[in-house]
């Protein structure tokens, strides 16, 4: 079986972003980038089941600038085959990506195709669910367990209240959260096995796409800061200030 | 306008979360429908019915409807959808799961996670873990929308119950089964709806160590949540977790005990009216967030704090 991984490059999930000086977006000029952490996950995952022999193929895509190249040979050197980039400079949001996404199954049919749940930057947790439903496959979103066995999949998925078993029909797409696995490190031999890998570059035009953004960003700007707190010595002034000045208990 | 809500129930109660998206959609201004599918949920039906600002209450009553899978709540979403200028649903995990699937087969843009309505057509919404406030605009003849049911305070009891209506299931999809689930049992309050929360992160060391803030949760009729750490080292459930891609809460007290207030637990957190931090590193980031915080060993301060309440 061919699995498809998406991947999305954003600032690295350990930086603070600050909003830009005119409000128009956040400042990534000279900030550091790095795979989403949600796609690592799906990337590991499909590395661990090609291991396991369920997987022939893993081709991993991106959408984005040229640099999007970097966070593709990263997923080469954790274990896929190929990859694709699908390079632009606009601003494309999920359904766009979704769209994108699509017309490259539609050439590649692979018979699972595994997201990351939510990208850490526009956190809008939406691409996997849509591409789902332009390919009209099932869905499993959130998930921390995943067992191919031949047309269906049972699957585990994290809900608000626990955990929840579905079965699905094969091809399908699903999504990762936390718990599926622990991403690996890259090795240094593997990073230089990754350069050898081939890498495929298209344009969405090429694709058929029009990936004209549907919502407008007006305005970005900072959340209203908490005000400063108070060290209190013991938990006898805690417990007094809970009581007597924040009235909460 | 016209405005349906997508109703997140276990056919008996309606969860937390849809008062206040239903008050987030009477915001909108215009008439807000609430949508009941499920399977023998007359009862979360009639509940639904008597939240204020509901005129009409869609019922789909069907045996696929049971379980709230998205293949078939999307296809019933859309089968409805051209009669509204806007859909929305709480963004938990019911409505995370099956919108971003209804707005694409209407080829619309989903509007994720709002917290804010500045007009019918423009929205704010945290982005980056909350650290940014992003104002958006739609131009869709649709806007799918999930809310964030912190940003707005749940709607009332109505004076009079809005009339049902029945409307046809869309056939089941066939694509995916509902096998079972396996949720965690607690007779605390939901973390969602709890007025205190008690959290704790890696520096409870241990989920027998839970015990300590479980007892402090029973003292304060607190729910129990956790950081992504603690959650990770298996030392409480999934469904434990606050933060930007677990739960987001915000009670009228937080108490974060061993957690260090990585960006991403800040991000599930930081609108609580009123945050504590026990911690014994004194530079813990958490404290930047923090009303009240305490540098002491938790295993000290909190078996204190549950005997001085």
């Amino acid at each position: 079986m061919k699995v498809l991984v998406p991947i999305k490059r954003v600032v690295d999930p350990n930086i603070k972003v600050r909003v830009k000086a005119d409000g128009t977006g956040v400042e990534t000029a000279n900030v550091k980038m790095a795979m989403n952490p949600f796609c690592e996950i799906a990337v590991e995952q499909a590395v661990r089941m090609k291991e396991a022999g369920t997987v022939t193929e893993i081709v991993v895509v991106s959408v984005g600038v040229l640099q999007c190249t970097e966070t593709l040979r990263t997923a080469l050197a954790m274990g896929a085959d190929r990859a694709i980039l699908i390079e632009t400079a606009a601003d494309v949001q999920p359904l766009a990506v979704a769209k994108l996404l699509k017309a490259i199954v539609d050439k590649e049919q692979p018979g699972l195709v595994i997201t990351g749940k939510q990208a850490i930057d526009d956190d809008c947790n939406q691409t996997g669910q849509m591409l789902a439903a332009l390919l009209g496959w099932p869905q499993a979103a959130f998930i921390s367990k995943l067992e191919v066995a031949g047309d269906h999949a049972d699957i585990t998925r994290e809900v608000d209240g626990g955990l929840e078993n579905l079965t699905i029909k094969m091809p399908a797409v699903v999504t990762t959260d936390l718990r599926l696995n622990e991403p690996r490190y890259v090795t240094l031999p593997n990073i230089m096995k990754a350069k050898k890998k081939p890498l495929e570059n298209i344009k969405p035009d090429a694709l058929g796409v029009d990936v004209t953004p549907r919502l407008t960003t007006l305005k970005v700007e900072e959340p209203p800061k908490r005000g400063a707190g108070v060290k209190v010595a013991d938990v006898a002034e805690l417990v007094d200030k809970l009581k007597n000045e924040a009235k909460v208990i | 306008m016209a405005i349906l809500v997508v109703a997140e129930h276990d056919n008996k109660q309606l969860k937390t979360g849809v008062a206040n998206t239903i008050a987030a959609a009477s915001k909108l201004g215009g008439d807000v429908s609430v949508l009941v599918a499920g399977s023998g949920c007359a009862e979360a039906a009639a509940a639904a019915s008597k939240i204020a600002g509901v005129v009409k209450v869609l019922v789909a009553d069907a045996p696929h409807y049971a379980a709230p899978l998205a293949e078939n709540l999307a296809a019933l979403v859309v089968s409805i959808a051209k009669n509204y200028t806007h859909v929305l649903a709480p963004a938990t995990g019911f409505g995370k799961n099956f919108m971003p699937r209804a707005a694409a087969l209407l080829d619309v843009a989903q509007i994720s996670d709002i917290s804010a309505i500045v007009s019918p057509d423009t929205f704010v919404r945290p982005t980056y873990a909350g650290n940014v406030m992003t104002t958006v605009q739609s131009k869709d003849p649709i806007k799918v929308i999930t809310v964030r049911i912190t940003g707005f305070d749940a709607a009332g009891a109505a004076a009079s119950a809005a009339p049902l209506e029945n409307i046809a299931a869309v056939a089941d999809s066939g694509l995916s089964q509902f096998k079972g689930h396996e949720l965690t049992k607690s007779t605390r309050p939901e973390l969602t709806a709890a007025r205190i929360i008690v959290s704790g992160g890696r520096g409870m060391g241990s989920g027998e160590n839970f015990k300590l803030l479980e007892a402090l949760a029973d003292k304060l009729g607190a729910a129990v949540g956790a950081s992504r750490a603690a959650v990770d080292s298996g030392f409480v459930p999934n469904d434990y977790q606050v933060g930007q891609t677990g739960k987001i809460v915000a009670p009228e007290l937080y108490v974060a005990v061993g957690i260090s207030g990585a960006i991403q637990h800040l991000a599930g957190m930081k609108d609580s009216k009123v945050i504590i931090a026990i911690n014994k590193d004194a530079e813990a980031p958490i404290f930047q967030v923090a009303n009240y915080w305490l540098v002491e060993d938790l295993f000290k301060a909190v078996p204190e704090l549950t005997a001085a309440l």
